[in-house]
């Protein structure tokens, strides 16, 4: 069996793109914050415009949410404490520096680490104000952050036990089949990947839904372009969230795209037909999925390594 | 860059209605009439909202709440008073407990009569509230901007 573990025995790898040319990395960040808004507005449009359809209804334009942003950047700027600014600031650069950092082929655990940090920055600027409903979407964001995290990081440990690297340029330019050694951390992440987007079961802190009972949860207290800023923040997310849908079909490019739009199809489906569950089953179910899927598959993994060499 | 009439977000308030026109209000939103088409969104949250629906004839225990509720929502806003009794105090008018049309509280934009309004009735008042709130925003443009050249002649 030619697996990967016989694979790049002595290469030295790490360190970024071998064959690209130095300013390769930067190149695709640049593209990476050009297109990303872009890209990120219309998953989102597309995806209130399938949801609208599977409810029977028309459903607003494709670029609605273009035109929702725009429009918060038209409102009176109402802050209710000063350092909300901040904050929301912060979340929208860290947020653009996990996904640069990702799009440049950069270490998948320095990109966890920016992509968390940058959620704590919003859960941050929810405690900042004064509003209860804020503080219990801030606490839901932190169980949901908490839930997640899991299975994330098995995922970029799966990821290094397949190709032995945790530069995702490494990852790609592999050429292995990475979801065939990774079934189940892909089904984990596919779990992860419904609470990240916000989507029912797993909308607690905050929805896109008419969902009020505790408001609108964490966004509760921000509002004209300090929303524009997470709104803008969550489409970055969206791209980079699908970016590591890409890397588990990364030597196939057209099963990779063809791989995104199902899930995100599956991920809208499930949207749609499910209540929102309490914190404690959120917490649960995803525990529960990282620790059997993720860790029964690099268990599996950990085996055919030492047996098959 | 007229974002903002494409993109109204709506809170409804209910100042002690019957809940018929609430239940319409809500009737908005199925598939039958469906305006998130028009980018309308109901939010629970007034910080997000831009046209605020009113149903009701406003009593003594929530004039206050819909004062504050005004309040928080950020310019540009407009107000629909949604039903006869959010409009004049209905048939209620001379109750004793009863301001009589959420107008004698905060200024009112667009008035849709009924009992109860019809769906119809209130997507046209938020349709007409629309070209209103487009007003309300060049004025708040112009005024910022006038002031802006204002501190630019004397510095």
């Amino acid at each position: 069996m030619l697996g990967p573990f016989a694979y790049c025995r002595d290469t030295p790898r790490g360190g970024g793109l071998m064959t690209a040319g130095p300013f390769e990395p930067i190149i695709n960040a640049i593209v990476y914050i050009l297109l990303a808004p872009v890209v990120g507005g219309l998953i989102a449009g597309i995806d209130r415009k399938v949801t609208a359809r599977m409810q029977g209804r028309v459903g607003p334009p494709i670029l609605q949410p273009f035109y929702d942003v725009g429009k918060l950047f038209e409102k009176e700027d109402v802050v209710v404490t000063t350092t909300q600014n901040f904050y929301v600031l912060s979340y929208l650069v860290f947020m653009v520096v996990a996904g640069a950092l990702f799009f440049s082929g950069g270490d998948m655990l320095l990109v966890i680490f920016a992509f968390t940090l940058s959620h704590i920055f919003l859960v941050l600027g929810a405690y900042a104000s004064f509003s209860p409903y804020s503080h219990i979407g801030a606490e839901r964001e932190l169980i949901q952050i908490i839930a997640y995290e899991p299975m994330i990081i098995f995922t970029a440990v799966g990821m290094y036990m397949v190709t032995r690297s945790f530069f995702v340029s490494s990852i790609v330019s592999s050429g292995i089949p990475i979801i065939l050694y990774l079934p189940g951390v892909f089904f984990g992440y596919l779990i992860v990947l419904t609470i990240k987007l916000r989507k029912s079961p797993f909308d607690l802190s905050t929805s896109h839904h008419a969902h009020q009972e505790i408001v609108k949860g964490i966004t509760t207290d921000f509002s004209g372009p300090n929303l524009g800023k997470i709104e803008i923040a969550h489409w970055f997310e969206y791209v980079f969230l699908i970016g590591v849908v890409y890397l588990f079909f990364g030597w196939n490019p057209l099963l990779a795209i063809a791989a995104i739009i199902i899930a995100y199809f599956l991920e809208i489906l499930i949207d749609n037909t499910t209540a929102r569950v309490k914190w404690q089953l959120t917490l649960r179910s995803a525990w529960i999925v990282a620790g059997t899927l993720g860790i029964v598959n690099l268990g599996v993994l950990y085996y055919l390594k030492a047996v098959v060499p | 860059m007229t974002y903002l009439k494409k993109s109204p977000w709506i809170i409804h308030y209910d100042a002690s209605s019957c809940n018929g026109c609430d239940i319409e209000v809500l009737a908005a939103l199925t598939p039958l009439y469906d305006v998130e088409r028009f980018g309308i969104v109901n939010t629970g949250n007034p910080k997000h909202a831009d046209v605020f629906l009113v149903t009701g004839s406003v009593n003594e225990q929530n004039r206050e709440i819909l004062k504050n509720t005004y309040d928080q929502i950020p310019d540009p806003k407009v107000v629909v008073a949604v039903g006869i009794c959010a409009t004049s105090g209905g048939v209620f008018r001379e109750c004793y407990n009863v301001s009589g049309g959420i107008d004698k509280i905060i200024p009112v934009d667009v008035y849709v009569p009924g009992c109860a309004a019809r769906p119809e009735s209130i997507i046209d008042g938020v349709v007409t509230a629309l070209g209103i709130l487009e007003t309300k925003r060049l004025a708040m443009v112009g005024r910022s901007e006038r002031k802006n050249n204002k501190a630019g002649e004397t510095v």
